[in-house]
């Protein structure tokens, strides 16, 4: 187990800059997600962090040292890749022992043996140990290949999307068990995702990835709570977060084309025009609500319900638990919840701190 | 606790599109071409096995002849240097005991076997000029295809046209000066002079097929095995081989067919010593006349060794042949 540092990282393909002056620190035992749409440079960070690629500029640490010379043999981290993950020419136990066998850990067939049924065991795929990698199910496939990950312990698990070509289903039931796995372990991981769910579920912090920038650092309730930026308050959080356009004036805030309008927080720094953010839950249905709108869609989803609320010439997104009984064209009254407005920037889209 | 879930294979013959009075047709039809092309291409193939065979008589006999008696006669010329018996002295020869079989069948024809021919010393010849060019030609091919393949040479795009060029002319033409080049460097008529010409030869095909299979596999295999402490070597050999070893049998066997088959330069650059079977079986002449059935011998016994290689890998040139296209 170690820690991971990556500072000032830039790497360039051609004109195509995948990373862009990227710094985060991954703790000792810490599991951090990097979350990001395609292209976004996740990859290319693990890549760099294995040392299959690299970088142009910057260093990568280990407990603090530049690995930057470093064979990646010898960094002894774990890739689970995102595609292709086990060698097709080998049987299971032996794409679990191949690790094992490498030269220079001169383990003995037994002891390999019970690293592999070990390891097999944590990821409950014994029953598959004498099978070829032909014709496993993807989720088979894919706890094999955290499986090979787990049989050494490495520095650090490098994970690239593992659970993107699953099902739904699977997917949940394989998260839980990467949770499980994580929390008995204790070990330094870095999973890289496009799912805003698995990082919010698996992270102890979450870095925030967009075209080779990292765009904030933090803790799954930080990220949601206080995103940094439009980007990351639309990437994270189902259904997504309200935004408009609104202008301040006369200490109330007021978004166009609509009947919303709340009154200015009292801080200083305000300006007069800027991005107006609320999140859905935030948005309450209740008939002592000082705001109106029509209903124009539901989502029952079970657990709770999408109001689509038409507000003049806007719409906005609102949740209930369970599943509700309005119904489409009937008007209702709501309240946004006040402390829980975010203001951005409207050009930069960057938050504001009010003070 | 073994719960094993074997997935059971697709029976194709039960889908649904495979079963119509239209693909019925279609598919007796394909079947009945290719049997009239395999019968047609073996005919040739027939002529020489029947051929090698018959008895001198037979053998010219107009028309041919389907049925004849079997005889060895053809591959007893083919392996022996014989004299012909005086008239005088054949019947006191006939008459010895110490014949073997080989002697009496050729003493019924007149002739008295005096020694071995060079057959099978040009068989051996072919066999070692062949297999050593081959098994280098797939060596160097493969490890420059993963070069090209999988690093930023410099230059990559001209080197491999440069590669491809050395295939460009007629190799007939160079002929003359490899033979004054081959002669300065005391190659001529060595095994290692035409192993070197025949694998220079192979090299550029080599390594275009094999890049085109090397390309096929993905990097992240080598790259997981680099991660899980393996050297790039070794990355290369535990699991790029494998995975490349059907590309590697099919060139494996078009080098070996090109080196075995290859006659222009085993002419002009070998005569005694290293000399291979293409040049020498034409000219099998018998005492008085062609010997056309020691030269059909000679053909079919030139064939063996490759059917056998063929046959051992026709697995992996299936898919090998057909360019990584059809799958499993
Ligand atoms: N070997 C390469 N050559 C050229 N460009 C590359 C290479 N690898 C990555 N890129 C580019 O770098 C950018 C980042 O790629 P990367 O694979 O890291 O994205 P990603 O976040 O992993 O995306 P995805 O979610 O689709 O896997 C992309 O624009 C990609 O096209
Ligand atoms: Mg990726």
């Amino acid at each position: 187990m170690a820690t991971v540092e990556l500072s000032h990282i830039t790497k360039k393909f051609g004109s195509v800059t995948a990373l862009n002056d990227v710094s985060f620190t991954v703790k000792d035992g810490e599991f951090f997600v990097l979350l990001g749409q395609t292209g976004a440079g996740k990859t290319t960070t693990l890549r760099v962090i294995a040392g299959l690629e690299k970088q142009d500029a910057g260093e990568v640490l280990f407990d603090g040292v530049p690995v930057n010379d470093v064979t990646p043999a010898e960094r002894d981290t774990a890739f689970v890749f995102q595609y292709y993950s086990l060698y097709p020419t080998m049987s299971v136990y032996d794409n679990l022992a191949f690790p094992l066998r490498a030269p220079g850990r001169n383990l003995s067939e037994a002891e390999i043996k019970q690293r592999v049924h070990e390891a097999a065991e944590r990821v409950r795929i014994t029953h598959l140990l004498q099978r070829s990698t032909r014709n496993l199910s993807g989720g088979e496939m894919q706890r094999v290949a955290l499986g090979r990950a787990l049989v050494r312990r490495p520095k650090i698990f490098l994970m690239d999307e593992p659970l993107s070509n699953l099902d739904a289903k699977l997917r949940e039931a394989l998260r839980i068990e990467l949770n499980r796995l994580q929390r008995e372990a204790h070990s330094t991981t870095l999973f890289v995702t496009h799912d805003q769910i698995e990082a919010m579920t698996l992270a102890d912090r979450v870095g925030v990835l967009r075209e080779g920038v990292l765009v904030q650092v933090g803790t799954p309730r930080e990220i949601y709570d206080f995103p940094a930026t439009t980007f990351v308050a639309k990437l994270v959080g189902v259904p997504r977060i309200n935004l408009y356009n609104a202008a301040r004036a006369d200490g109330m805030i007021r978004v166009p084309d609509s009947t919303i309008q709340l009154p200015a927080p009292m801080h200083v720094g305000l300006p007069e025009s800027f991005t107006l953010g609320f999140r859905p839950e935030d948005v309450q249905i209740t008939p002592d609500g000082d705001l109106s709108g029509q209903i124009t869609l539901l989502e029952p989803l079970g657990v709770e319900t999408i109001v689509h609320i038409r507000s003049g010439r806007q719409s906005l997104l609102s949740t209930v638990s369970g599943i509700a009984d309005f119904s489409i064209g009937s008007e209702v009254r709501y309240r946004i919840v006040r402390e829980r407005l975010h203001f951005f920037d409207r050009k930069t889209g960057r938050r504001l701190s009010l003070n | 606790m073994a719960v094993s879930t074997t997935s059971a294979p697709i029976t194709y013959a039960t889908r649904v599109d495979k079963v119509g009075a239209r693909y019925q047709f279609t598919r007796a039809l394909r079947i009945a071409v290719v049997v009239l092309y395999a019968t047609i291409s073996l005919i040739p193939v027939f002529w020489m096995v029947t051929a090698a065979f018959k008895s001198r008589p037979d053998v010219v006999a107009i028309p041919p002849k389907v049925f004849f008696t079997p005889t060895i006669e053809g591959f007893i010329s083919l392996l022996t240097k014989r004299v012909l018996l005086p008239p005088g002295m054949m019947e006191e020869y006939k008459q010895r005991t110490d014949l073997n079989f080989a002697e009496r069948i050729m003493a019924e024809r007149g002739q008295r076997i005096t020694g071995p021919s060079q057959y099978g010393q040009r068989l051996l010849n072919s066999v070692i000029v062949a297999s050593a060019s081959t098994v280098l030609s797939v060596l160097l091919g493969v490890l420059a295809a993963y070069a090209f393949s999988r690093f930023n040479v410099p230059g990559k795009g001209d080197l491999l046209f440069f590669i491809l060029s050395t295939r460009m002319l007629p190799p007939v033409v160079v002929t003359i000066p490899i033979f004054l080049m081959y002669q300065q460097l005391r190659l001529y008529d060595t095994h290692l002079g035409l192993i070197l010409l025949y694998t220079v030869f192979n090299l550029s095909f080599a390594v275009w097929l094999l890049k085109g299979f090397i390309d096929e596999i993905p990097r992240e295999y080598e790259e997981a095995a680099l991660v899980d402490g393996y050297s790039r070597l070794q990355a290369f050999r535990k699991v790029v081989l494998p995975q490349a070893i059907t590309g590697i049998a099919a060139t494996f066997v078009f080098c070996l067919i090109f080196a075995w088959n290859e006659y222009a330069f085993a002419l002009m650059l070998t005569s005694e010593r290293a000399r291979t079977a293409p040049p020498s079986i034409p000219t099998v002449l018998g005492t008085g006349g062609i010997e056309w059935s020691a030269i059909a011998a000679g053909t079919l016994g030139f064939l063996v060794p490759v059917i056998i290689v063929t046959f051992a890998l026709r697995d992996y040139l299936l898919r090998g042949v057909t360019f990584g296209a059809l799958r499993k």
